[in-house]
């Protein structure tokens, strides 16, 4: 029996751990709080700092002296994560692992490869996403031990004997949903939960809310959840039903993965003065750059903090020991953050215009997939009115969508850092609330009283208890529905490749803890030899019933194809044609991971395919 | 008497105010300190005890154990806390590069942005180790009273200082007492004589 209930919200930019007591018998006040970590802040430092910034950095062996990296629970610590290893990686980009977590859920790249830092020289050891995810759960896992299971007395209380729940993005897939738990088993964490983090914040708002909730929230309230961290946005769905006379949450929908946060507005900012500062004649550094970047954010929170503020100073230091001589003086104005920022990342733009998706030039850096389009209204346009059609066409759809032109919600609970500026909260709103009204809907109001940077660690915490069968519940399942490819028999037409059709292994909304045998079909297994297995998932097919086939998967908008599975299963090489027969069985395990199995037909034979193991070619 | 050099009273003052938060707020620190305390009490403090503060009960028949010899801790690591203040100072707000140079010869426009980079560094590192309160919490300008029994550390009086107290004055400065202090542990790896080490980039 799991003393605590632990929280981590394992983010791209910031991680964080919450925690509350099980034994206590209720949900929190004070009893429910954010796990210090100590971290390596400067060489022979360390402090315990409420956030862990998610970077690694890998120094070489004569780079800082012996016993400076020390951890209190690793005297010989080699590498270091945490705020020196985002500071001082700002100098030495090439050492430094940063957003390791939008690298865990690119489908472009084999992410149990050692490829972090992207574009390190020769020699700097790297380490693979997975790798880069596991070593900041170790940290957290040790942090925790070493503050509460040092003595052997304490060992009940190792973070590894407790109820684990790590968040993860709503839009992350099947795969990057696994590979963070492997993640979590490589750093000593045996049977952690997932949770997905837009869930986690309403979970913390609902837990601030107490027994108020059920005033305040009417059946059928449609609740937004729009999540701006530092690397990505992530729009959430939920919706409040009545089933058997109790309130009931249910998650409706989940947006698309987009790369796009706060550390690109303020780079959008720094690159807007630094160009005014070239017209000056100024020129910076990669180092005051990022100087200026910095300074750009305490910038914006000033501007944002107070409306009176028509421009805010910066200074960017110069390199040297001379402060006076090398200063760089700058300011950001009003209108350039509103032109920028607001405008740039936050437009008012009609429901109908969609995300620009095309490149601009035929050749792009392989680097992870940003989003190609800043305008944070135009994708939550395109996920509103998207899933607006998926649910129109749905017989049992949890929405009502009647005739709109998208999805009404009727509240929004922002998440992230990102929304500490007030102005970009009512920005969204005013946007929003706009559309409501050109499309005869009634005007949303904000769910207030979120705290935003840890929200999320403490959710995922809340979670933990409301699992034992305590407030509400958000059912969701899984956020997409699955498919694995199958060849479709054809005479050989040379230069035409046989037509895939998709068969649906697991449907949308499939609840943790359940599993779906694939009705009367039978499949072929090749064992004992490398064979591959395509997938592909749908965000919009709400529908589909396992074993239902669909034939144009290939090219399909609705569909997305993910990294095929490559596998050597067990058993021994059949002669040519002699295959095994199989069913297939979809299970979404209780963590929150799907798993493909294949049933030997009248035979003991058990295999499971990893998704995603490969990458996507 | 005492093998340690002698401690001035500052040092002392330091030494107490890093100890006494240190050993409420860093157990291992704690249970480091408590050998030293139990050994005060028993008498039994290695040199560098003031004798009068633990009364030798009866010379000692046999010649003792020779005492291990303490090695005199040199400055730097006497004074560790310190320079790794100084050293912090300097990390987040560039103190020293300020203070070592000349203001005189710059326009008051660069010392103004220059101040702004000390100031924003310094504040912040003043704001997460220390928690300042005044020590009076009216106003300035405001009329006060000082009581008999008054606090002289906390309070000083200036101008017409006669007869007796209670007195009632303006206030002209509200004081500042640091509530709190959180520093790290400075590390026994490093050189705390370093206070920011030379920057060379490689290309």
């Amino acid at each position: 029996m799991a003393r605590y209930a632990i929280g981590i919200d394992l983010g791209t930019t910031h991680s964080a751990v919450s925690y509350l007591n099980l034994e206590e018998g209720k949900p929190r006040g004070p009893a429910q709080s954010m796990l210090p970590i100590p971290q390596v802040t400067a060489p022979g430092t360390v402090e315990a700092r409420p956030l862990l910034p998610s970077f690694l950095y890998l120094p070489s062996a004569q780079e800082f002296p012996p016993g400076s990296l020390a951890l209190p629970w690793n005297p010989n610590a080699t590498h270091f994560a945490g705020e020196f290893a985002r500071t001082h990686g700002a100098k030495v980009p090439t050492r430094l692992v940063a957003s390791a977590k939008s690298w865990l859920s690119h489908p472009g790249v084999d992410r149990r490869a050692a490829l972090l830092p992207w574009q390190a020289p020769e020699e700097v050891q790297r380490v693979s996403p997975v790798e880069a995810s596991t070593r900041y759960l170790r940290h957290l896992r040790e942090a925790w031990d070493h503050t509460f299971a040092r003595a052997r007395e304490e060992a009940g209380n190792a973070m590894a004997a407790q109820d684990v729940i790590i968040t993860v993005p709503a839009s992350f897939d099947a795969a990057a949903r696994d590979l963070t738990l492997e993640a979590a088993k490589a750093a000593g964490l045996d049977n952690p939960l997932l949770l997905e983090e837009p869930q986690a914040a309403l979970y913390a708002w609902l837990e601030a809310q107490g027994e108020s909730f059920r005033k305040s929230m009417r059946v059928g309230e449609v609740i937004l959840v729009v999540d701006v961290g530092g690397g990505t946005t992530d729009f959430s769905l939920i919706t409040v039903r009545d089933r058997a006379g109790e309130v009931e949450l249910t998650r409706v929908a989940v947006g698309d993965h987009i790369l796009l946060g706060g550390d690109n507005m303020d780079l959008a900012l720094a690159h807007t003065l630094q160009q005014r500062l070239t017209a000056e004649g100024k020129k910076l550094d990669a180092w005051q750059f990022n100087a200026l970047t910095h300074g750009c954010r305490t910038a914006k929170e000033t501007l944002y903090g107070n409306a009176a503020f028509t421009h805010a100073p910066l200074a960017i230091a110069s390199r040297g020991s001379s402060l006076l001589g090398g200063t760089i003086r700058t300011e950001l104005t009003r209108e350039e953050l509103d032109r920028v920022l607001t405008e740039g990342f936050f437009p008012t733009t009609p429901l109908t215009e969609m995300p620009r998706l095309a490149r601009r030039t035929g050749l792009a850096q392989m680097a992870l997939p940003y989003a190609q389009d800043a305008a944070v209204t135009r994708h939550l346009a395109a996920f509103l009115t998207r899933q607006a059609q998926a649910l129109a066409s749905s017989p049992d759809s949890p929405v009502d969508v009647g005739g709109k032109a998208f999805i009404h919600p009727t509240a929004v609970l922002f998440n992230g850092g990102v929304f500490k500026a007030g102005p970009l909260k009512a920005r969204v709103m005013e946007v929003l609330n706009a559309w409501l009204a050109a499309d005869g809907g009634q005007p949303a109001r904000e769910l207030e009283g979120a705290d935003l940077d840890l929200a999320v660690a403490r959710g995922a915490a809340y979670y933990g208890w409301v699992r034992q069968g305590h407030g509400l519940r958000i059912r969701g399942g899984t956020a997409r529905a699955y498919f694995v490819g199958v060849e479709t028999a054809m005479p050989a037409v040379p230069g035409m490749e046989p037509p895939v059709k998709g068969l649906c292994v697991a449907p949308f909304g499939m609840e943790e803890g359940t599993q779906a045998d694939v009705p009367p079909q039978e499949f072929g297994l090749v064992t004992g030899e490398p064979t591959r297995f395509r997938f592909f998932a749908s965000s919009v097919r709400r529908d589909d019933k396992v074993g239902a086939f669909v034939d144009d998967v290939e090219g399909n908008p609705e569909f997305e194809e993910l990294a095929p599975v490559e596998t050597t299963l067990p058993g021994t090489p059949a002669p040519y044609g002699d295959l095994t027969p199989v069913n297939l069985q979809a299970a979404v395990t209780e963590v929150g991971t799907l798993e493909l199995r294949c049933l030997e037909k009248n035979g003991p034979g058990r295999w499971k395919l990893e998704l995603n193991v490969r990458m996507k070619e | 008497m005492t093998d340690q050099p002698s401690l001035s009273f500052f040092a002392r003052l330091w030494l107490a105010l890093v100890c006494f938060w240190r050993i409420w707020l860093d157990r291992s620190f704690a249970q480091a300190v408590l050998p030293v305390r139990q050994a005060d009490i028993a008498g039994r403090l290695p040199a560098g005890a003031p004798v009068e503060s633990a009364p030798a009960p009866a010379p000692a028949p046999v010649p003792a154990p020779v005492p291990p010899p303490v090695v005199a801790v040199p400055p730097e690591r006497e004074h560790a806390s310190a320079l790794q203040l100084l050293a912090m100072l300097q990390r987040e707000g560039r103190l020293i590069d300020f203070l070592q140079e000349d203001v005189a010869a710059f326009p008051d426009e660069d010392v103004g942005a220059a101040a702004r980079i000390v100031h924003e560094g310094c504040r912040k590192l003043v704001r997460q180790y220390f928690t300042l309160e005044a020590v009076l919490p009216q106003g300035e300008g405001e009329r006060v009273q000082v009581p008999a029994g008054f606090d002289a550390q906390r309070i000083r009086l200036t101008g017409n200082v006669a007869g007796q107290p209670p007195y009632s004055g303006a206030l002209k400065h509200h004081g500042w007492v640091a509530t709190a202090l959180t520093l790290p542990s400075p590390s026994p790896a490093m050189d705390p004589r370093v206070l920011a080490p030379a920057e060379v980039e490689l290309s």
